[in-house]
C-alpha cells in the first residue's frame, strides 16, 4: 500500500461503496412488466369512477364553477 | 442570512481508538461514528483484500451493473401501452381556468395543497409565502422570508402550519395563526440545515417530521419540534432538486431525483436507497408518486416524463413528442391515475394518458413558464404555479 494519497483512499472506499449498493439492488425480487402493467390498469380502472377530473362533475357540485352574483331584489 | 456554519469541528474521543482528537464523521451500514481522521484513513486501507485495487473494484461495479440490466431486461416482457390497448380511449378534455390568484410580486417557484382541498400556500422569488382560499380567491396570511427564491414549501397535515424554504439553506417552520395581532415571523422556527440551497420540503404523514432536499446532494428527515437531524440520505451525486413521499399510511420509503439524471427511491427508517433509476438525459425536476405507491413519475429538462414501476424495477413508458423541446418542471397525477399532468417550460401544460402514453390535451394560458403543479387533495382540480407571478386553479 505505498504511495496511497488522501485520493486513493477516497475513490477506494467510494467504490466498494458504489459495489456494495450494486449488490443490493441486484438482488432485490423483480416482477414481469407484464404482472406491473396489468396492476396499474387494474388500479386506474377501480379508480376512474371517482377521479373528478377524468369523469367531470355536475356543475352544481363544482366548488369552482363560478356562482352568478346575487341580484338583491 | 444564514449565520450558522453546518459543520462544525467536533473534539473528543475516537469511536475506534479512543484518543481525544478533532473528530470526523463517518457512516458505517448506516450508522453514524466519530471516527479521528488517522483512523478514518486506515479503516479505508484496511480490509482491502489481496486483489481488490481500485481498478478491480471499478471492474466489479461495472460488470454488476450489466448484471443488473440483464435481470431488469429478462422480465421486460411487453410494453405498457401494449397491454393498455385494450382500455378505452379518453374522450376529449375541457379544462378551463377557473381561478386565477394574483399577488405574487415575482415568479411563484412552488405551491401545495392542505388537505381540507381549499387552501393553497405558494412561494415565491421575492421571498414571500402566501396562504390563498381557492374558493374565494382571498389571501389568508402572508409572511415574507429573510432570502429570496423561496423554492420549496408545504403544508402540514394538519393544516396549522407551513413549511418553507430556499436560498437561506435552511427549512423554517411557521405554525398559521388567524389571531391579528400575532406577527407570523416570530413564531418561526428553523428546522433544518443544508450546506447548500434548499429545493424541496415536504412533511411526513405527522405534523412532527419534515423530509427535506438540498443542493448539497443530500436529503434529510428532521424533528420538528427538537430541530434535530432523524436520518440523512446520501448517495445523490449532485443536486437533489425533488422528493416526494409514498402514499400509503404506512408507507416509509421516497423518492427524489436530482441532477446527476438519478431517481433514487430510499428507506426512510435505515437511510439506505433501495432502488435507483438512471434513464435521464438531464436534471430530473419533479417526481411523483403514482396513488397506488407501486410506481412513480419523473419529470425532466430532457422534455420527456417517464413512468417507473418500482416492482418491476424499471421505467416503463416515455412520455414525449418530437414537438416538445422544452423541459418538464413539474408533474403530477389525478385522483385515479390515469392522467399525468406536466407543467413544461414552453408555457403549456400537457395532459398524458398515463397507460397509453399518448397527450390527451395541451392546456395553455399562463405567460412564462410553468414552475410548479399539484392536483388538490380530492382531484377535484390542479393548481400551477408559474413565472408570470400567478396561480391558476
Amino acid at each position: 500500500m505505498s504511495g496511497k494519497t488522501a485520493g486513493t483512499t477516497n475513490n477506494i472506499t467510494q467504490a466498494r461503496r458504489t459495489v456494495q449498493q450494486l449488490r443490493i439492488e441486484a438482488s432485490i425480487e423483480r416482477i414481469k412488466v407484464s404482472k406491473a402493467s396489468a396492476d396499474l390498469m387494474l388500479y386506474c380502472e377501480e379508480h376512474a369512477k371517482k377521479d373528478p377530473l377524468l369523469m367531470g362533475i355536475p356543475a352544481s357540485e363544482n366548488p369552482f364553477k363560478d356562482k352568478k352574483t346575487c341580484i338583491l331584489l | 442570512m444564514c449565520d450558522q456554519t453546518f459543520l462544525a469541528i467536533v473534539f473528543g474521543p475516537c469511536d475506534k481508538c479512543f484518543k481525544e482528537k478533532p473528530l470526523r464523521p463517518v457512516y458505517i451500514k448506516s450508522e453514524q461514528l466519530s471516527y479521528c481522521s488517522l483512523c478514518v484513513e486506515m479503516m479505508a486501507t484496511e480490509g482491502l483484500h489481496e486483489n481488490e485495487t481500485l481498478a478491480s473494484l471499478k471492474n466489479e461495479a461495472e460488470s454488476l451493473k450489466g448484471k443488473l440490466e440483464e435481470e431488469r431486461a429478462k422480465l421486460h416482457d411487453v410494453e405498457l401501452h401494449q397491454v393498455a390497448e385494450r382500455v378505452e380511449a379518453l374522450g376529449q378534455f375541457v379544462m378551463k381556468t377557473r381561478r386565477t390568484l394574483k399577488g405574487h410580486g415575482n415568479k411563484v417557484l412552488c405551491m401545495d395543497w392542505c388537505k381540507d382541498k381549499r387552501r393553497i400556500v405558494s412561494s415565491s422569488q421575492d421571498g414571500k409565502v402566501i396562504v390563498w382560499d381557492s374558493f374565494t380567491t382571498n389571501k389568508e396570511h402572508a409572511v415574507t422570508m429573510p432570502c429570496t427564491w423561496v423554492m420549496a414549501c408545504a403544508y402540514a397535515p394538519s393544516g396549522c402550519a407551513i413549511a418553507c424554504g430556499g436560498l437561506d439553506n435552511k427549512c423554517s417552520v411557521y405554525p398559521l395563526t388567524f389571531d391579528k395581532n400575532e406577527n407570523m415571523a416570530a413564531k418561526k422556527k428553523s428546522v433544518a440545515m443544508h450546506t447548500n440551497y434548499l429545493s424541496a420540503c415536504s412533511f411526513t404523514n405527522s405534523d412532527m417530521q419534515i423530509l427535506t432536499a438540498s443542493g448539497d446532494g443530500t436529503c434529510a428527515l428532521w424533528d420538528v419540534e427538537s430541530g434535530q437531524l432523524l436520518q440523512s440520505f446520501h448517495g445523490h451525486g449532485a443536486d437533489v432538486l425533488c422528493l416526494d413521499l409514498a402514499p400509503s399510511e404506512t408507507g416509509n420509503t421516497f423518492v427524489s431525483g436530482g441532477c446527476d439524471k438519478k431517481a433514487m427511491v430510499w428507506d426512510m427508517r435505515s437511510g439506505q436507497c433501495i432502488q435507483s433509476f438512471e434513464t435521464h438525459d438531464s436534471d430530473i425536476n419533479s417526481v411523483r408518486y403514482y396513488p397506488s405507491g407501486d410506481a412513480f413519475a419523473s419529470g425532466s429538462d430532457d422534455a420527456t416524463c417517464r413512468l417507473y414501476d418500482l416492482r418491476a424495477d424499471r421505467e416503463v413508458a416515455i412520455y414525449s413528442k418530437e414537438s416538445i423541446i422544452f423541459g418538464a418542471s413539474s408533474v403530477d397525477f389525478s385522483l385515479s391515475g390515469r392522467l399525468l399532468f406536466a407543467g413544461y417550460n414552453d408555457y403549456t401544460i400537457n395532459v398524458w394518458d398515463v397507460l397509453k402514453g399518448s397527450r390527451v390535451s395541451i392546456l395553455f394560458g399562463h405567460e412564462n413558464r410553468v414552475s410548479t403543479l399539484r392536483v388538490s387533495p380530492d382531484g377535484t382540480a390542479f393548481c400551477s404555479g408559474s413565472w408570470d407571478h400567478t396561480l391558476r386553479v
